[in-house]
């Protein structure tokens, strides 16, 4: 009898080191299956961060580079700028992107480089055992909010959705999640999407995805998804928050010199 | 033998570029250049100098103490570098802007209004050429076919400003005679 | 093709085509900002890649990315701008990548200013980055040669799969000197589809290549830094470059000094010749790797009483040279770290009264 689940090519046998209820896993398999429905493997680069991804190469069977902490959007731009051929994803977290690589991130979306991100949304850093994020959220506990993080000391949450949206030049910015069947379809269609603006050439894009962490949350993986539901989606609405005709201004419009 | 000339005035009236087409100049003519700038924030309005050495052997320091030569285009320039010029060096001294001496007897000042010449030839700006050639004329570090060829080829991407240079060049000759 | 006059930041950047490398990203900084500036209408006449990045830690990691994608690629900053991106430089030494570096010093420590300097030396050959890394460093002392030099760190680059620096003083990049670019130094690229991650199409292969530094395991983390030390032990054997000068007959002192300074120190030892004082010069045209043998032979000879380590730092490349020397004779330091570099007759004053002191 045919198999009609499988793995993906672009996926090794290795089992991942992921913690049990993390989403990482899934997040991989549904890059791992655009890349095979592409059909680019052959010239897909990978970007790994330093974050609990860091050996995302171990799992997603392409050509990989590996970042230093934040600097995956620079990397991505220097591949796609000497080699515009090359598919090139970045794949990263909410400490690596929005705090330490915060300036990579801004320039590589507004310059509009044609190569996609993978943001990994869990409001917490993982690998390093659970400290705030810019992500964390409000009263949210964690190993160095040990008493929930106060928004009047350190702000609140960044929506870097949002943020990369407010640029001008014309991008695809998404948030999704991967908590149940319906959202991980809905997931997929967004990466892929993704993937394929930038086959054509159109534009940046970011597909934020809301994921758990059940061990740094001190939640039991269901708990961590319900907590997605509850405490995650509605401070970081799913949607597309730009696409790359929404942008009605042009130089033109905007009025350029000479 | 190695000669140096400081060419200095303030930003903006052009004396890295006199500086640059004389040490174009005797590169043409087959002597070893340098060309080296002060170069600091100041784009307009501050002080300006360049050195330009030239000499028939590899040029070793590029940090004169004393050199051989001055285009001095305004007061301060004049005040500093006059007392430290070599004797017997061309000290020129740019009389539209200056109105002292050099206070050396043992150097060949020539006092040059470099601005009026070059407004009478049609425009003031050209008065870093008058300087230059001026210069160029009565030092003879490099012969004067040579420095038209050069300003030539520095307006080459201008070629409107060619003549209005060329003019400013012979009123500056014609001054220096 | 005949001589041209050109500024040694232009100059650098012109040789960098020359030489086979289209591809630059760069942040601009005083003094070297011409280098961006004119790679900005250049590489596109060549069908170049020229992006002015974000911040030079950025422009770092895309050094990175385009190393590791298999073309040859540069930068240039000065001294600020290469503190932020020695985290790069380290990751780029890890990863083995080759690529090349234009360091045109300023002074200081911090903001400093932005007239020459060489206070950079012990940063560029002993601590450019975190972990045991190192980079081929090399020092021009005139337009000319930092063209040369241009040219031939991005083979070197790749022989070694690792990062090549060019350490000039903000004089190389300011100044104008007549320059050409000899054919013989323009190469071919090397074939680096074994580890380069050009796409398995591209190499036609179906196993993928990883640019990484990181080995969790300490026996390959290990193994990983063993290669890079062979490596710096066969530029060692291999490419270290130096210049003597004056050191045929006997001299009563030695100087060690090079960039601009040791242009300085020619025309002082010329001077100082004319007045019966014999000094002899030895010029490192690479600082990493260090001319040790040569420092060692010249302080050796007959006849010489004292070195001089002459700098436009506060004492740094005189650590370098007291190695060398082991004892065996004075070893002074002099020099001058706030833009002004020493003239001739500090020299001379300097090889004087040192000699009148011993």
């Amino acid at each position: 009898m045919a198999k009609t689940f499988k793995k993906p090519d672009c996926m090794t046998d290795q089992k991942t080191h992921y913690c049990p209820g993390c989403t990482h896993g899934i997040i991989h398999r549904l890059v791992a299956e655009t890349i095979d429905e592409l059909g680019i493997r052959g010239r897909t680069v990978g970007i790994a961060p330093v974050g609990c991804a860091v050996l995302a190469y171990n799992y997603i069977d392409c050509d990989f580079q590996e970042a230093a902490h934040g600097r995956a959007p620079a990397m991505a731009t220097g591949i796609k700028r000497v080699r515009p051929d090359l598919m090139v994803f970045t794949y990263q977290g909410d400490g690596d992107l929005a705090s330490i690589g915060m300036g990579e991130i801004i320039h590589a979306a507004n310059r509009g480089e044609k190569f996609t991100t993978i943001f990994v949304n869990n409001a917490i850093y993982g690998m390093t055992g659970g400290q705030m994020a810019p992500t964390t959220m409000p009263n949210q506990r964690t190993t160095t909010t040990p008493f929930g993080r106060k928004s009047d000391e350190v702000g609140m949450p960044i929506r870097v959705a949002e943020l990369l949206g407010t640029l001008v030049t014309p991008g695809y910015i998404t948030r999704q999640t991967v908590i149940s069947p319906k959202y991980i379809q809905k997931a997929k269609r967004a990466i892929k999407q993704a993937f394929i603006y930038q086959m054509e050439k159109r534009c940046y894009s970011l597909v934020e995805v809301l994921s758990t962490c059940p061990t740094n949350w001190g939640m039991t993986p269901q708990d961590a998804l319900q907590w997605v539901q509850d405490v995650l989606m509605p401070y970081y609405p799913l949607g597309d928050v730009k696409v790359p005709d929404s942008e009605k201004v042009t130089e033109a419009a905007a009025g350029t010199a000479n | 033998m190695q000669s140096e000339v400081m060419f200095a005035g303030f930003g903006g009236q052009g004396i890295l570029l006199i500086g640059k087409i004389l040490a174009h100049a005797a590169m043409e003519e087959g002597f070893e250049v340098a060309w080296i700038p002060s170069y600091g924030p100041e784009m307009r309005g501050g002080t300006a100098y360049c050195l330009v050495v030239i000499g028939d052997r590899p040029i070793g320091s590029p940090i004169i103490k004393n050199p051989s030569h001055l285009v001095a285009m305004n007061r301060p320039s004049l005040e500093k570098f006059a007392p430290v010029i070599k004797p017997g060096g061309v000290i020129l001294n740019n009389m539209s802007l200056i109105s002292i001496d050099s206070g050396r007897a043992d150097v060949d000042e020539l006092k040059v209004l470099t601005a009026e010449l070059a407004a009478d030839v049609g425009n003031a700006k050209a008065s870093n050429i008058v300087a230059l050639s001026a210069f160029v004329a009565r030092s003879k570090l490099v012969s004067l076919d040579t420095l038209k060829h050069c300003i030539e080829e520095e307006f080459a991407k201008r070629p409107k400003l060619i003549p209005l240079n060329l003019k400013a060049m012979d009123a500056g000759i014609q001054a220096a005679q | 093709m005949p001589k041209v006059l050109m500024k040694g930041n232009e100059a650098i950047a012109e040789a960098a085509i020359r030489a086979g490398c289209l591809n630059y990203f760069a942040y601009p900084i005083t003094p070297q900002s011409e280098v961006a500036e004119y790679l900005s209408w250049r590489m596109p006449e060549v069908n170049g890649v020229f992006l002015q990045g974000e911040s030079e830690v950025a422009v770092s990691y895309m050094i990175f990315g385009a190393a590791g994608a298999g073309v040859r690629v540069f930068t240039t900053s000065s001294s600020p701008g290469i503190s932020l991106m020695s985290e790069a430089i380290s990751y780029l030494c890890g990863a083995q990548l080759p690529a090349v570096f234009v360091n045109i010093m300023r002074g200081g420590p911090g903001l400093g200013g932005i007239l020459p300097s060489q206070a950079d030396y012990l940063q560029a050959t002993k601590g450019i980055g975190h972990g045991d890394c190192r980079l081929l460093v090399m020092a021009p002392a005139s337009v000319q040669e930092a063209a040369e030099m241009v040219m031939t760190a991005f083979p070197l680059a790749e022989k070694y799969r690792n990062p090549v620096m060019i350490l000039g003083d903000g004089l190389i990049g300011q100044m104008m000197e007549p320059v050409e670019f000899p054919d013989q130094l323009k190469s071919e690229a090397s074939n680096k589809d074994g580890w380069a991650t050009n796409g398995m199409d591209h190499r036609g292969s179906t196993t993928r290549n990883l640019v990484k530094s990181l080995f969790l395991d300490a026996e390959q983390l290990n193994d990983n830094n063993l290669i890079l030390r062979a490596k710096y032990e066969r530029m060692k054997k291999e490419d270290v470059r130096w210049e003597c000068w004056n050191t045929e007959e006997t001299y009563d002192a030695l100087i060690v000094s090079y960039g601009t300074m040791s242009r300085v120190c020619k025309t002082a030892i010329s001077m100082l010749k004319e007045e019966g004082i014999e000094v002899g010069l030895v010029r490192p045209q690479t600082l990493f790797p260090f001319p040790e043998q040569a420092v060692r032979q010249a302080a050796q000879k007959e006849g010489c009483r004292v070195v001089l380590s002459v700098e436009m730092s506060m004492g740094q490349m005189v650590e370098d040279v007291e190695r060398c020397v082991q004892g065996a004779l004075p070893v002074k330091w002099y020099g001058k770290c706030g833009g002004d570099v020493p003239t001739p007759e500090e020299i001379i004053d300097l090889v004087k009264t040192t000699l009148s002191s011993l």
